[in-house]
C-alpha cells in the first residue's frame, strides 16, 4: 500500500508514491535524497531534522510525509540564493563561528530562520530559550547564540 | 614564529569548511548510497550478562527482504577486537584482554552488545526480520558499578579474569610518599565519583561497506577519527586482510570526541559480510543504539589525599582509583586511567611525591574509553577538589593556596613521569581572577543572600598532556603503535599546493588552520591551499585526531614537509638564479639571492620542477612533493584557570552559573576563532558533566536507564551562560608551531571549577560534600541532610 504525495519542496513540485509510515525526514533524505537535513536522535529532541513547513519550523522525524502533504517545504537546500550566496543567517554563522562538525546546522539554521519570524528583536535569553529544542555538541551555543542575533539584525534590513 | 610567517596566523579567518556545511552539501557517512546497497540492523543483547544457549535465525531468514543473516559462529577466520595499549600490572603481568568477538560468541556481557547481524533490501526489513530470531539466554547476575564489581561474590563476567579485574598498576614512589604524609601538619581526604558519561557527538556512528570483485578490495566509508588506524586495526588483527585491499574513507564527521577514535564490531561485522553479500552493506546507528553501544566515559571512584605542611605547601598525594572498563577493553581503554591519567597528578603544583594505585575492572556496561579529555579530567577533578578543600580546611584563600605551590622553574620534572617543558601558571590565574572580577565577589555573595540564594566562586588550575605522543616513551609505557603524524605536501605545477595530512577534522577546521599555516609558511594566498584528510586512499599513513594532537603533532608534520619543500626549491633556485644554494633565501613566497634583487617567486620554481627543461637533472629529481613523519620529542603542555561563580537557590536546588571565566594557555595560537570555540565546547561539556550528564545503569538488571535525550541530559543552550575566555602564551618549546592543542581543556578545567563554586555556595548551610552532577535533586537533597 501507498500514498500519492505531492509538496513543493524548494520551490519544485515533487510527486510521490510512498509508504504511509515514512517519515517526512525519511522521505526527504532517502526519496529526495535530499541529505541536508541530517537525523541526529530517535526521540524528536536534537532538531537537526528541522525543516520549514509553510514557513514554519518543524521537526521532520516528527512528522508523516503524508501529513505534510500539499505544503511548501524547505530545507536547508533551499535557503541560500539561487545564485549560491548565503543567506544572511547562514552568512551569521559563519561569520560567528556558529558551527564546528556541521552536523546540527541546518537544523539550527532553519530553527534560526523561523526564531527570528516570531522574535525579530529576540535578545539573548530569549534566542537561548528558543533554541532549546536544537542540540549541538561542538559549540557550547555561545556562537550560535551570537550567529542568530547578528543573523537577526542583517534579514531585518 | 620564523621570518616566513606572515599574514593569517593569529587571525580568525572564516572557516573554509563552512560553506558546505551551512548549505547542507557536507558528506556524512550516511549521505553515502553506493547503488544497491543493502541495509545492516545489529540485534543487540536485552540482557546485561547472560549465556546464549541457542540462536535460532530460520524464520529470520525466511522474511521478506533479508539477504542475510550473521551470528558470531559464523563470522568464521575474524579475531576479536584488539586493545592498542598493553598495561603491565606491579606484578609484572600483563593486563587481563578477555575476547571481544565481533558479534557474541556463548554469551553477552552487557546490555547492546551484539548478538547477529541481519542484511537486508531496507532497514524496515532488517528490523523486522531481526525481531523474529529466537535467542535463547541463560540470564546471568550482572554487575554494572566498577567498586560493586570487585567485591567478594560479585559476578564473574570473564573467564580469564578473575575478580572481574584487568589490571592493578602504580605510578609513583610509595614510600616517599608515605613518609611525606608522616611528616604533614595537615592531610585532606576525599571519596570522589567521576561520573560515567556518554559522548554523544551529533552524528550518530555509521559506516558503509563495498566489496569489489573486481580488484578483490573493500572500500569504507565509517564515522572515524582516525581512518588509517581502522584499516590497520581491522585488517591486520581481526580479518586478517593486506591492507592494500581496505580502503578506509573518513568523510564529515558529525563531531567525536574519542567516541569515534575506536574500532568497532559493526562496520569490522560490514565489511567482512560485504563479500559475502556481494553487495553495498549500510548501516546507521539510532540514537538509541549509540546510547547503548558506543564507548562510553570516565566512571572512576576514586579515594585520594593530600599533605600539607603547616602553610599548605604540598607535600605528597596519595590516590587510589578503581576504574571500570566495562565489558570488554575498547581500543585505548586500558590507557585512559593509567597512562593519562596518573601522570597528571601533579597538576600545575611542586607536589614533590605521589603515589597513584589503578584498579582497573569489567563491569556489565558498554565498554568505556577516550572521552574529551580522558583521564585528564578525572586527574583534574582529584587534584583540584583536593586542593579546594585543604584550603577550606587549613584556612587559605582559594587563589594563595594554589600560589603557594605553583611550579615556576621549567623544565620541570613531576614524580609521575612528565617533563613540563614550559608553562606560566600565575598569568593565567591573574587574568582569570581578572575576568571573572574576583574583587566584587563578595558584594555579590552578599546582595544574593539577601535575596535568599547561595552565591559560591570555584577555582580549577589545571594542565593536560598533549600532543600524544614520543612513539619511544609510548612505547616503553605499553602503547602498540607509534603516535607521530604524517604529512604531506604537494606542490602542484602552477604553485597551488594540496596538503595531504593524517590528522582528521571532525569539526576541529584543520581545512583553515592547517591552510592558514601553510600560506603563511610558503607565502601564497590561502585560496592555493587545499586540505585532504580522512581517506586511506588519499593521505600518508598517520594517526588521526585525539588528544588534542593535530596542530602540535600533524601541523608540524606538514611544516616539516614545508621545510623539505624550500630547501629543494633552495637548490632549483640556485640552478635558475645562476647563485650558490647557501646564498638562496626564501621569504614572503619569494627565493632571492641574499642581497641583491634577483629572485624567483614560488610559482616559477613549482612549474620548474614539473618542466625540468633548464633543470640541474643530474643532481636533483624532478617534482615537488614531499611527505614529513613528525614524532614529537615530549608531550605538551597547555594549563590555564578556570574560575566559576554560581548561585544555587537553597528552596530548588537549582544551580545557576553566573559567571564562567577561562583564561588558558594553549602556547601559540594560529586562529583565534577557531581556539575559542574550541574552548567553549569543552567548557559546554566540562559543565555539562559537573551539572547536568550522568550514565545510569539499573544497579539490578543493567538495564542503560539513561538510554535517550529524554533521560540523559544534555546541555541546551538555555542552560549555559556565555563564556568570558581569555589566553596567555607560554609557546611550546619543542615543536616549531609553539603551539600546544586546545580541544580538551574545557572539558578538562570546568568540572571542577563548578563543583568547588558549588561547595563554596554550600558551605554556609554545612554541605561538606557533593559529587557529580550537582541536579537539583542532589543539591536540595544534600541541603536538606546538612541542615537537618
Amino acid at each position: 500500500m501507498s500514498v500519492s504525495l505531492s509538496f513543493t519542496v524548494n520551490g519544485k513540485v515533487v510527486a510521490a508514491d510512498v509508504d504511509p509510515r515514512t517519515l517526512l525526514v525519511e522521505f526527504i533524505r532517502n526519496h529526495l535524497v535530499l541529505t541536508g537535513t541530517h537525523v541526529g536522535c530517535d526521540t524528536g529532541q536534537c532538531g537537526a531534522c528541522t525543516v520549514l513547513i509553510d514557513g514554519n519550523a518543524v521537526k521532520a522525524c516528527t512528522i508523516l510525509a503524508a501529513q505534510a502533504n500539499g505544503s511548501k517545504i524547505t530545507t536547508i537546500e533551499g535557503v541560500a540564493a539561487a545564485n549560491g550566496e548565503l543567506h544572511p543567517m547562514q552568512a551569521a554563522f559563519k561569520d560567528c563561528h556558529g558551527l564546528q562538525c556541521g552536523f546540527c546546522t541546518p537544523g539550527m539554521v532553519m530553527s534560526a530562520i523561523d526564531l527570528v519570524q516570531r522574535h525579530p528583536n529576540a535578545d539573548e535569553a530569549t534566542i537561548r530559550a528558543q533554541l532549546e529544542g536544537n542540540l549541538c555538541r561542538c559549540t557550547g551555543y555561545q556562537n550560535i547564540v551570537k550567529a542568530v542575533a547578528q543573523g537577526a539584525a542583517a534579514m531585518r534590513k | 614564529m620564523g621570518a616566513n610567517d606572515l599574514s593569517s596566523i593569529g587571525k580568525p579567518v572564516r572557516r573554509r569548511e563552512d560553506y558546505r556545511f551551512l548549505t547542507g552539501s557536507g558528506q556524512y557517512t550516511d549521505d553515502v548510497n553506493p547503488a544497491h546497497h543493502t541495509h545492516a540492523y545489529f540485534l543487540r543483547s536485552p540482557h546485561a550478562h547472560a549465556k546464549i544457549r541457542n540462536i535460532d535465525t530460520a524464520k529470520a531468514k525466511a522474511a521478506p527482504g533479508v539477504v542475510a543473516i550473521y551470528v558470531g559462529e559464523d563470522l568464521t577466520g575474524v579475531n576479536g577486537l584488539p586493545c592498542g595499549w598493553l598495561i603491565t600490572g606491579t606484578d609484572g603481568q600483563p593486563m587481563k584482554e578477555p575476547p571481544h568477538w565481533v558479534l557474541a560468541k556463548g554469551k553477552v556481557c552487557y546490555v547492546g552488545d551484539g548478538v547477529a547481524m541481519v542484511v537486508a533490501e531496507t532497514p524496515e526489513q532488517a528490523k523486522d526480520a531481526a525481531e523474529l530470531i529466537n535467542v535463547d539466554y541463560e540470564v546471568l547476575p550482572a554487575v554494572v558499578n566498577p567498586a560493586d564489581a570487585l567485591k567478594s561474590g560479585a559476578p564473574q563476567i570473564h573467564e580469564g579474569a578473575p575478580g572481574n579485574k584487568c589490571y592493578l598498576w602504580a605510578l609513583g614512589d610509595k614510600a616517599a610518599t608515605d613518609a611525606a604524609f608522616a611528616k604533614a601538619a595537615h592531610v585532606t581526604k576525599l571519596d570522589i565519583v567521576n561520573n560515567r558519561l556518554i559522548p554523544n557527538a551529533l552524528e550518530p556512528r555509521a559506516a558503509v561497506a563495498t566489496f569489489s570483485r573486481a580488484d578483490d578490495g573493500y572500500t569504507l566509508y565509517v564515522t572515524s577519527q582516525n581512518p588509517h588506524v581502522e584499516r590497520l586495526l581491522m585488517t591486520a588483527f581481526v580479518l586478517g586482510l593486506p591492507e592494500t585491499k581496505v580502503r578506509v574513507i573518513a568523510p564529515d564527521v558529525g563531531g567525536g570526541f574519542g567516541s569515534k577514535i575506536y574500532l568497532y564490531p559493526e562496520e569490522t561485522a560490514m565489511v567482512w559480510a560485504s563479500k559475502h553479500v556481494n553487495r553495498p552493506i549500510k548501516w546507521t546507528a539510532e540514537r538509541s543504539e549509540s546510547f547503548l553501544s558506543d564507548a562510553h566515559g570516565r566512571d572512576h571512584v576514586t579515594h585520594a589525599e593530600l599533605a600539607l605542611d603547616k602553610d599548605g605547601k604540598f607535600l605528597g598525594m596519595r590516590v587510589h582509583t578503581t576504574a571500570a572498563m566495562g565489558a570488554y577493553l575498547s581500543t585505548f581503554a586500558s590507557c585512559v586511567p593509567t597512562i593519562l591519567y596518573a601522570t597528571l597528578l601533579a597538576g600545575q603544583y611542586t607536589t614533590p611525591a605521589i603515589y597513584c594505585e589503578v584498579t582497573a575492572v569489567f563491569t556489565n556496561t558498554a565498554p568505556v574509553d577516550a572521552y574529551r579529555g580522558a583521564g585528564r579530567p578525572e586527574a583534574t577533578y582529584v587534584v583540584e577538589r583536593l586542593v579546594h578543600a585543604a584550603a577550606v580546611e587549613m584556612g587559605i584563600a582559594q587563589d594563595e593556596i594554589r600560589r603557594r605551590n605553583f611550579i615556576r622553574n621549567f623544565p620541570y620534572q613531576t614524580p609521575v613521569a612528565l617533563l613540563y617543558d614550559t608553562g606560566g601558571y600565575d598569568a593565567c590565574l591573574d587574568e582569570a581572577m581578572k575576568i571573572a572580577d574576583v574583587k566584587g565577589f563578595p558584594a555579590r555573595k552578599a546582595e544574593a543572600a539577601k535575596r535568599g540564594k547561595l552565591r559560591g566562586i570555584g577555582y580549577s588550575s589545571y594542565i593536560e598532556a598533549c600532543g600524544i605522543a614520543p612513539s619511544n616513551i609510548a612505547g616503553a609505557l605499553g602503547a602498540r603503535a607509534g603516535l607521530y603524524e604524517a604529512g604531506e605536501v604537494r606542490v602542484n605545477p602552477t604553485g597551488g599546493v594540496t596538503v595531504f595530512t593524517g590528522s582528521h577534522s571532525h569539526g576541529q577546521g584543520h581545512e583553515t588552520t592547517f591552510a592558514q599555516v601553510v600560506s603563511s609558511r610558503l607565502g601564497i594566498p590561502i585560496e592555493n591551499v587545499e586540505i585532504v584528510h580522512g581517506d586511506t586512499g588519499r593521505v600518508p599513513f598517520g594517526m588521526g585526531t585525539y588528544g588534542s594532537r593535530s596542530l602540535s603533532v600533524g601541523g608540524t608534520a606538514i611544516v616539516k614537509a614545508i621545510d623539505k619543500i624550500i630547501a629543494k626549491g633552495k637548490k632549483i633556485a640556485a640552478h635558475l638564479l645562476e647563485a650558490a644554494e647557501a646564498d638562496i633565501e626564501f621569504k614572503d613566497g619569494k627565493f632571492t639571492v641574499a642581497g641583491t634583487d634577483r629572485s624567483k617567486a614560488f610559482a616559477e620554481i613549482a612549474l620548474t620542477a614539473y618542466v625540468p627543461h633548464n633543470y640541474p637533472l643530474d643532481k636533483l629529481e624532478p617534482g615537488l612533493d614531499e611527505t614529513a613523519f613528525y614524532d614529537p620529542t615530549n608531550f605538551t603542555f597547555p594549563a590555564g584557570t578556570h574560575i566559576c561563580e554560581v548561585e544555587v537557590d537553597p528552596d530548588t536546588g537549582v544551580v545557576q552559573i553566573v559567571n564562567f571565566s577561562a583564561c588558558d594557555d594553549f602556547g601559540n595560537i594560529i586562529n583565534p576563532m577557531i581556539v575559542e570555540g574550541q574552548v567553549h565546547g569543552g567548557l559546554a561539556q566540562g559543565i555539562g558533566q559537573a551539572l547536568l550528564e550522568r550514565c545510569v545503569y539499573d544497579p539490578d538488571s543493567g538495564q542503560l536507564l539513561t538510554g535517550s535525550y529524554m533521560d540523559y541530559a544534555m546541555p541546551r543552550a538555555d542552560d549555559l551562560p556565555s563564556f568570558k575566555v581569555a589566553t596567555k602564551v607560554t609557546p611550546c618549546t619543542h615543536n616549531p608551531l609553539g603551539a600546544k592543542g586546545c580541544g580538551e581543556a574545557g572539558a578538562i578545567g570546568s568540572p571542577p571549577a563548578l563543583m568547588n563554586a558549588v561547595h563554596d555556595a554550600l558551605a554556609v548551610v554545612g554541605v561538606k560534600y557533593l559529587d557529580m552532577p550537582a541536579t537539583p535533586h542532589r543539591v536540595w537533597q544534600a541541603i536538606q541532610t546538612a541542615t537537618r
